[in-house]
């Protein structure tokens, strides 16, 4: 590790927080629910569309009009993924794709996951990548925008009724906050060296006379909203790490700001909406504290290089540059992949299959935990507000009260669907992973022996269940089980965990907001982002503990010992 | 009967535990366990585990192993079962005293309230309404309201307290308990509850248990710990498809060790004990709580409404001053004033004579014969003596100068208004028509009071002082007691709508009272304490009642509420926390056998991969017994403002949590070792 390494991570961190505190509060409104300046240009959107800005749904009526989008967005991208030989922007003539993969596909862009058991160059029209996939890209995350924003209400009134309106927070979410940012971000891009083009591929002599063929297309924009909406569906196959997806170290340093930006400000904008920005903070802090963490384990760890590679008398001053980009090094490499992972994105500019055991290791805990750190887009924050409440109860009681957060008293209701909440993610892990152990079909996917091949398959239904969408690689992922699997994974980690929460909301909306004082709990400080942290981690991640020791705690033992699989 | 508080008993006699052992048996039965997850679980397990050491007992397989696991599983349910009857056996002696006080004696059925006809019926076929005689050395029949009559009645055998109160028609002492004794003259009362529903048979089930519900914190709580058990069942089962891939699937035993160790057994296993010893608290206390989720929202109040008189102040005005009119000397005002007190038998009249003789050195004399008494009238608000010497008089100053239709000299009237604005109360005094001089009497602020409040606030409780006292005097006691607010001139209109308007702005309201004019307020606070002396309607109107009737108790109920969530809390971090060292016991002896790399993880390097995980099975078993006398008297809730007590409380049961397994499992499988086992 080196001081220009660190200055690295440290400069990226603080831009996105920096550009976190202005469009936090930016947010405020479009949280409040009210169209600001922009209620003029609206309405004539809303009035075309049957909308009445003005009618708030309950928490019921809110998640199935949420619920009812997702399906109908699910329906629209599988047709055309069937259909995209037929229809026109196919310069590379794709056939349509298969029934698994585009089920494995539509439910993976749907739920902001971006799992690609498919690569994009080989398989996917441009009319696919824009109408279908890129549109995704974009209501996927202002699908959980809207719901952070529903649920923040709920924190922040008390006795409320209704969370407001669905179509109205997702159409704003889409309209006043990805899109533009979406268009500055991948005019920054094409000016970095990402191709926007309709053009297929350009075919050219390489220097040594071979022929190669460059696939090109409409990759700047959908790279910009791939990391500012979480996404992180790669354009071409190799993700970021791919020459033209990630050109060059300010582009990666970019694209890692992109991934952080609207979470970190999502948790500012929460603060102020609750009329208590210090609250915000500490969600914030928590985040950053862990994603400083990881990036210090990933950086630590490979720039430790690999053991049995020193012995045999490699310079150790590079540390482990297998599966990396020599253009960012270790420092931006170590930073992505956390915030990656941390942030539900999903976008890679590295192979995490080469990290060493423990560098591998983070990426996977990271999203264990539950992907709030800080999460996806709106998503990190609802399961932030989760973990939260969680901590508030256990540990609340230490203060002589019954639990609660921001005035909210937690009770039974609250913590029965939490726990309902919770209870998703190892469900879908773990199960998953165990049965895909075992079963013939699916070990066939498997590339390595050993622990590294138990993590190979633990990374997969972790990525899905978790809504990450990043391969760990090494696995074969398009195959009828798999890809039905961690279809199922997704829309579990997705749509079951948040039907709880949006109960949760409609629960805490209609409790009137206690006053807050000496003897209630703190929830703005130090103290109280020590305790979420403790709670994440043993909560979120004592769980996957045992599958960890067989994973990559295994063969991180076995290496430093001289075994290998 | 604050003796009781004193007098409560070792936390745990021989008796009771013989009892509470044998409980603990009959808890075995899943039907009960099934309240309890956690435990229930952890019992299913056993039972796995004992058939499968039963089996490999048959087929001649070593089985020592799996028969040590599952007797310490075994003893693992048997000391959750153990600690919740110890929390009921505790309560089981009070409730056994209470059910001798029970009568079977008849009572004598009137026809109506004027007619002394009666005739017997016995006491259980009493139905609310019915019209009963009870004469001195009855035990009163059933609960009921006082319709004629005035009695004294020995209330020992539900307060404790032996010393007789007054029980009347009308006003606020009208309410008689079934089962205590009435000592002198004779009570019509009405009966107001019907046969096993009165406050007695309330007071035995409570103290009993048997209708003790969840409370609603409770019922969360064990939500949690319920969903916990799920995901570590999850973590557990999916285990064996992991170790398959590994290569070597653990055993069922070793699976169900990491199970039961991995579930919140600790909480889960002294979660009941602890609610049970929160309301025990209480009773010895002497406050009876109607329900548990009235000793939890103790716990959450954040203001106390408290009554000036008794509480706050002494209760009794007392003789601090005489201020003589012009031209009259103090020693004529002081000897009229004990003069004209001299019949009064009150407290205040009582402390004229006091301080007139501590002041002035003059004894008062006795009574003489052919001296005219004029008593005390809510009328005239004056009272006095005609003696040979004089005509004296005493009472409220406007009263006194309407009656003998005089003036007050100006310098007195001035003295007068210094009084009332120093939060006293002045009187005047008179003797043949003329007004010799104003007597302070002061309400004396109880000691300590003050550092009480101080605590109070920082712990964010607000006080608010009611009184019917005036603004000005109100303001001055306010002031000097150190209350956050007061309702001065206070009607019980005035209770109820400062104690909505408090609850609007999302606060949750403690009070206590006596009279019938209280009860809409006590049952409109969060935390309604109606004294025992009191009416019929503030007993049911409330959610506690205290059996000493003593108000200022009421700071102590919310002490005990904080308590009970505090240790609830404090064991759940706890008992999480725990399952950190557990892991790193265990994981590494399930997998050590395919990848010895993991022994890395051994940090607590135990000897073997057997003893580690028999290790960790018994100290899961022996923390809940070493917690049991924690759980019964509660984790001290110390003074302090919230993010002190959290950052106190993190520091012992979670950073504690934490580290004692690790040294616990090392020493236990030092043990272990030592006795040659494994």
């Amino acid at each position: 590790m080196t001081w220009q390494g660190w200055e690295q991570v440290a400069l990226v961190l603080l831009a996105a927080v920096l550009a976190a505190i202005p469009l936090g509060r930016l947010m405020l409104p479009m949280a409040r629910g009210d169209g600001g300046a922009l209620a003029a240009l609206e309405r004539p959107l809303f009035a075309a569309c049957g909308i009445d800005p003005a009618q708030a749904q309950s928490w019921r009526g809110y998640a199935l009009a949420m619920l009812a989008f997702n399906a109908g967005g699910f329906l629209l991208l599988y047709a055309l993924l069937r259909l995209q030989g037929m229809l026109p922007l196919n310069p590379q003539g794709f056939d349509g794709l298969p029934p698994a993969l585009a089920f494995n596909t539509a439910v993976s862009f749907v739920t902001n996951t971006n799992w690609q058991a498919y690569s994009g160059e080989a398989a996917m029209s441009h009319l696919s990548q824009m109408a279908g996939l890129a549109v995704q890209n974009f209501l996927s995350a202002a699908t959980g925008i809207a719901l952070a924003f529903a649920v923040m209400r709920a924190f922040a009134g008390g006795g409320l009724r209704r969370l407001g309106n669905f179509w109205v927070d997702v159409t704003r979410a889409t309209l006043w906050l990805l899109l533009p940012l979406s268009i500055l971000l991948g005019l920054g891009f094409v000016a970095l060296g990402i191709p926007q083009t309709l053009a297929g591929s350009v075919e050219l002599t390489t220097l040594e006379g071979a022929r190669q063929t460059i696939p090109l297309g409409p990759a700047a924009f959908q790279v910009a909203i791939k990391h500012l909406g979480t996404n992180g569906g790669g354009f071409f196959g190799a993700n970021s790490a791919h020459p033209l997806e990630g050109p060059n170290a300010l582009a990666t340093g970019l694209q890692i700001w992109a991934q952080i930006v609207i979470p970190f400000a999502l948790c500012l904008t929460f603060g102020h909406l609750a009329g208590a920005p210090r609250q915000g903070r500490v969600l914030l802090g928590v985040m950053l504290g862990f994603l400083l963490a990881g990036t210090a384990v990933v950086y630590a760890v490979e720039a430790g290089g690999n053991p049995l590679h020193l012995a045999a008398g490699l310079d150790p001053a590079l540390g482990n540059m297998e599966g990396k980009e020599l253009r960012f090094g270790l420092p931006l490499t170590a930073l992505f992949t956390a915030t990656t992972t941390g942030a539900s994105c999903g976008a890679v500019n590295a192979m995490l299959d080469s990290l060493m055991p423990l560098g591998g290791m983070v990426p996977l805990f990271l999203i264990q935990l539950g992907e709030v750190l800080p999460g996806g887009v709106g998503s990190g924050l609802y399961g932030m507000l989760l973990f939260a409440l969680l901590a508030v109860f256990v540990a609340g009681l230490m203060v002589g009260r019954t639990p609660e957060y921001l005035g909210k008293k937690v009770q039974a209701r609250e913590v029965k669907l939490a726990m309902l909440a919770v209870l998703v993610l190892p469900l879908a892990i773990l199960g998953f992973t165990a049965v895909s152990l075992v079963l013939p079909a699916a070990t066939a996917s498997i590339q390595d022996a050993g622990p590294h091949g138990l993590t190979e398959m633990l990374y997969a239904f972790s990525s899905a269940a978790g809504n990450n969408g990043s391969a760990f690689g090494g696995l074969t992922a398009d195959t009828p089980w798999l890809d039905v699997t961690l279809g199922i994974a997704m829309l579990a980690g997705r749509f079951a965990y948040v039907v709880p929460v949006m109960a949760i909301a409609g629960s805490l909306a209609a409790k009137p907001r206690l006053a807050e004082g000496p003897g209630t709990l703190p929830t703005g400080g130090l103290l109280f982002g020590g305790l979420l942290a403790g709670v994440i981690l043993i909560l979120g991640g004592l769980q996957f503990l045992p599958a960890l020791a067989l994973g990559p705690l295994a063969e991180h033992f076995s290496l430093l010992a001289g075994k290998t699989f | 009967m604050t003796a009781s508080l004193q007098a409560s008993p070792a936390l745990m006699d021989r008796a009771l535990l013989q009892r509470a052992a044998i409980d603990a048996l009959r808890k075995l039965d899943p039907r009960t366990l099934l309240r309890n997850p956690v435990i229930f679980v952890t019992e299913v397990v056993s039972v796995l585990v004992t058939l499968l050491a039963l089996r490999d007992a048959a087929a001649g397989a070593p089985w020592g192993f799996q028969a040590a696991i599952a007797a310490w599983l075994w003893l693992t349910v048997l000391f959750a079962t153990f600690a919740e009857a110890i929390a009921e056996g505790r309560g089981r002696a009070r409730a056994l005293s209470l059910r001798a006080a029970r009568s079977d004696t008849p009572a004598r059925l009137l026809r109506s309230a004027d007619s002394r006809d009666w005739q017997p019926r016995p006491a259980d076929a009493l139905r609310p309404g019915d019209l009963i005689l009870v004469e001195a050395g009855d035990l009163v029949p059933a609960d009921g309201e006082v319709v004629a009559g005035i009695a004294s009645v020995n209330e020992a055998a539900v307060t404790g307290e032996s010393a007789p109160v007054i029980r009347e028609s009308g006003g606020d002492r009208s309410a008689v308990t079934g089962g205590t004794l009435v000592v002198s003259d004779s009570l019509v009362v009405r009966v107001t509850a019907g046969p096993g529903s009165s406050f007695l048979d309330r007071m035995i089930r409570m103290v009993e248990g048997a209708e003790r519900q969840k409370t609603p914190n409770e019922i969360a709580l064990n939500i949690l710990l319920a969903g916990m058990t799920i995901i570590f069942l999850i973590a557990v089962a999916t285990l064996a498809g992991f170790a398959s891939w590994a290569g070597t699937p653990p055993s069922v035993t070793v699976l169900a060790a990491l199970l039961v160790t991995l579930i919140p057994t600790t909480i889960g296993g002294l979660l009941s004990a602890i609610g049970i010893a929160g309301m025990d608290r209480l009773l010895r206390f002497n406050v009876l709580a109607t329900s548990g989720r009235a000793v939890e929202a103790a716990g959450d109040v954040d203001v106390l409404l408290l009554d000036k008189t008794g509480t706050i102040t002494l209760g009794n005005r007392q003789a601090a001053a005489f201020i003589p009119a012009p031209g009259v000397s103090a020693a004529s005002l002081a000897e009229a004033a004990m003069l004209a007190s001299l019949a009064d038998e009150t407290p205040e009249g009582r402390s004229v004579l006091a301080f007139a003789s501590a002041q002035h050195g003059i004894l008062p004399p006795a009574l003489p014969d052919g001296a005219a008494v004029v008593p005390f009238t809510a009328q005239t608000r004056l009272s006095g003596i005609d003696l040979p010497q004089g005509r004296f008089r005493k009472g409220a100053v406007e009263a006194l100068v309407a009656t003998l239709g005089t003036t007050l000299a100006p310098e007195l009237q001035e003295a007068v208004e210094r009084i009332a604005r120093g939060g006293g109360t002045p009187l005047a005094v008179s003797r043949d028509g003329q007004i010799l001089g104003a007597i302070a009497l002061q309400d004396i602020v109880k000691p300590g009071v003050q550092q009480r409040f101080a605590a109070l606030r920082q712990m964010g409780i607000r006080t608010v002082m009611v009184t019917g006292d005036n603004r000005l005097t109100a303001a001055a006691i306010a002031a000097e007691a150190g209350v956050d607010d007061m309702i001065a001139e206070a009607r019980p209109q005035d209770k109820l709508d400062y104690i909505r308007r408090a609850q609007a702005e999302g606060r949750l309201v403690a009070m206590c009272g006596d009279g019938t004019n209280d009860a809409p307020a006590l049952a409109q606070a969060d935390v309604g304490m109606a004294m025992q002396t009191g009416t019929q309607a503030a007993r049911e109107a409330g959610n506690m009642v205290d059996l000493d009737s003593d108000p200022t108790k009421l700071i102590e109920v919310v002490g005990i509420g904080k308590q009970l969530l505090i240790t609830r809390g404090a064991l759940t971090t706890f008992s999480i926390a725990n399952d950190v060292a557990k892991y790193f016991a265990i994981l590494p002896a399930i997998f050590v056998a395919q990848y010895p790399a993991l022994d890395a993880l051994n940090v607590m390097r135990l000897a073997s991969p057997e003893s580690a995980i028999l290790s960790a099975v018994i100290f899961n078993a022996v923390v809940i017994v070493a917690l049991v006398p924690l759980a019964l008297r509660g984790v001290g809730a110390s003074r302090g403002g919230a993010a002190a007590l959290l950052r106190r409380n993190l520091l012992v049961y979670g950073l504690g949590g934490l580290v004692v397994p690790f040294l616990g499992i090392k020493l236990i499988d030092l043990l272990l070792q030592t006795l040659g086992i494994f």
